[in-house]
């Protein structure tokens, strides 16, 4: 008996479920156990390779937790000041039109210090990708309130919570860069179950595979949870983000093919 | 084949940058550089040369294009004046920290804030001290005629390239805005993708099988390492300190005192040192090309053989702390200048000298 519970027993072909997404890299990842970026890495990083289109992308990190997302990427990246990564996408794509470019942004780095490069990559439909991870907060400076923290919210800067009349209501700029004609493909997702996985993996594939239509940009936002941020346990910190996030920012897609959807 | 042309110096930037191989350009307008991005726009380079060019929302987006666009080994600029190049200056420190050639041409007007629109030198210490956070230099290259306007721009392009690093054209809105006539080399190609690949192998031009990926980022988190990064950054400085400085030199050979000046007021020198040769004051010019490097040991030399220098700068005088670190300190060095806009006359110039050093 003590025989087959070896590793190396358990460790056979036939026994393998999954495997260790191919253009990850080995470096450990950064984040909080329980937080979604590492899952979202992994999925764009599946699509990469199952589109095989390795040596055709470059990548853009972030301000942010996502900071170092070029530790964790198998591909040529380069690393944004806060905000400005669509601006940066918007040179890349021009100057190497042949390439596959997205950016991965937070909601602080694209909806409050980069809303003027959002925008306008936006508007201009840039032929490019844009990732969106929205959790409501500034997880790397330690949970500050975001563009996108809820109302009554409280974060390390609002700590009675969100006051819309003093601090503004949050952005919900996914709704408003859907308006610009200049989008193609807008969309807002979650990872915090497997069929939401299944569902973000293949809108992130779409707004890829966009790029080579040429018809404008592709935007996907995923809702997630900052377990940490919101001093909540991961799994208590879902359910709160299916509850209180969700009706506020709704999972689906908002434009298809330059269409608003209904 | 030279192609003789009666140009703005603003536009002879755009016409250089097209035959530099330049392959995109980013900008924002604002006086008194507007014409720049004008001219690219209406001479339609992509059809030319392949050349991009992006009229940008911001001067933030506009470096940040430069410095995407570099960081996949391209030649990339843009080009500002003195409000938006405070703008840039975040994106600047982030290519400086990252190692990235890119260009940078600043058209500079009068300041503090939003200032006038009229010719100044008074970004002198933001262009030559780093400028933004951080320690770390740019190339500085300031010309004095619309022949150097274009000139520079592939001088510029190849010194960024050579040390990984951005490069700035310090010029002002009356170079900017003159007309003189301007020789034009013929067309460099730009570089193919094969050639960025090999010229630049650190650049994200797609990660292949036969290496590892690249990544340009100015980030490391752990101060070991970037303590070790700043060594070499400095290391970089100095070397550029050793071998790129440039300057001219004029009527020095048997001056008993110069005029320190570059830009605008190295030609307002120029018909000074007529006027003070006509009085029967032996004196020259020296004229930085680069202002970082400073010619440090040039004017060091200089000022052992002369009574006094003046450094003339449309600014409250920042040069001259340059020229007093630079000369020996047992003569007269002094400053004269105008701000907001003014440009001094040859006979204010004159009479600073007078009055200042001569008279002193």
């Amino acid at each position: 008996m003590e025989e087959n519970i070896k590793k190396d027993n358990i460790r056979k072909e036939e026994n393998i479920v999954y495997k260790k997404t191919k253009l990850m890299t080995d470096k450990v990842l950064s984040y909080c156990p329980g937080c979604g970026h590492g899952t979202i890495h992994r999925i764009i990083m599946e699509v990469v390779d199952e589109m095989g289109i390795q040596s055709e992308t470059l990548g853009i990190a972030p301000v942010g937790c996502a900071v170092l997302a070029y530790e964790f990427m198998d591909i040529d990246m380069q690393e944004a000041a806060h905000g400005r990564a669509p601006a940066m996408a918007t040179a890349m794509k021009r100057l190497m039109p042949e390439k596959y470019v997205f950016s991965y942004q937070g909601d602080g780095d694209l909806a409050a210090i980069g809303t003027a490069e959002t925008i306008h990559a936006c508007n201009r439909g840039e032929n490019i990708t844009m990732i969106f991870v929205n959790n409501g907060i500034y997880g790397m400076t330690g949970g500050q309130m975001a563009p996108t923290t809820l109302p009554g919210m409280k974060s390390s800067t609002s700590p009675y919570g969100r006051d819309i009349v003093t601090m503004g209501n949050p952005l919900k700029i996914t709704e408003l860069i859907a308006q610009l004609p200049g989008t193609y493909f807008v969309t807002r997702q979650a990872v915090h179950t497997p069929a939401n996985v299944r569902k973000t993996k293949k809108a992130i594939r779409k707004a890829f595979e966009n790029q080579k239509l040429k018809k404008g940009l592709s935007f996907v936002e995923v809702v997630s949870n900052c377990n940490s941020g919101w001093k909540m346990a991961p799994v208590q910190s879902n359910e709160w983000m299916v509850e209180n996030m969700f009706p506020f920012y709704p999972l689906g897609d908002i434009k298809i093919e330059g269409e608003l959807v209904k | 084949m030279k192609e003789l042309r009666l140009m703005k110096g603003n536009e002879a930037i755009s016409e250089a940058a097209i035959r530099a191989g330049c392959d995109g350009y980013f900008g924002y307008p604002i006086t008194p550089q507007s014409e720049i991005l004008e001219y690219l726009m209406l001479e339609k380079p992509e059809e030319r040369t392949g050349m991009i060019v992006l009229q940008a929302e911001s001067e933030l987006a506009s470096i940040n294009m430069v410095y995407a666009g570099a960081a996949c080994g391209k030649r990339v600029m843009t080009s500002s004046s003195s409000p938006g190049i405070s703008l840039m200056q975040e994106g600047i420190s982030y290519m400086a920290g990252a190692e990235l050639p890119g260009l940078v041409v600043n058209v500079v007007r009068g300041g503090p804030g939003l200032g006038t629109i009229q010719p100044s030198q008074s970004d002198y210490f933001q262009a030559t001290k780093g400028g933004g956070h951080g320690d770390y230099h740019i190339i500085t290259l300031a010309p004095s005629s619309v022949q150097e306007m274009a000139d520079f721009v592939k001088l510029a392009f190849d010194l960024a390239f050579k040390y990984r690093n951005p490069a700035l054209i310090l010029s002002d809105g009356a170079i900017g805005q003159m007309m003189e006539k301007v020789e034009f080399d013929e067309h460099r190609p730009r570089f193919t993708d094969e050639e960025i690949r090999k010229n630049t192998p650190w650049a994200t031009t797609g990660k292949t099988p036969d290496r590892e990926r690249n990544i340009i980022t100015s980030l490391d988190l752990d101060p070991a390492r970037q303590e070790i990064h700043n060594i070499k950054l400095q290391a970089k400085y100095r070397k550029i300190e050793q071998d790129e400085v440039r300057f001219e030199k004029i009527a020095c050979d048997d001056a008993e005192y110069v005029f320190v000046a570059y830009g605008t007021s190295a030609r307002i020198c120029q018909k000074a040192i007529q006027l003070a040769r006509e009085k029967g004051i032996k004196v020259g010019l020296f004229r930085p090309i680069t202002l970082y490097p400073f010619p440090k040991k040039e004017i060091n030399e200089l000022s052992k053989k002369v009574k006094g220098m003046l450094s003339v700068e449309m600014s409250a005088g920042q040069m001259v702390e340059d020229v007093l670190l630079a000369a020996e300190r047992n003569i007269k060095i002094e400053h004269f200048g105008k701000m907001g806009g003014i440009i001094p006359s040859p006979a204010e110039v004159v009479e600073a000298l007078e009055q200042k050093i001569i008279g002193g």
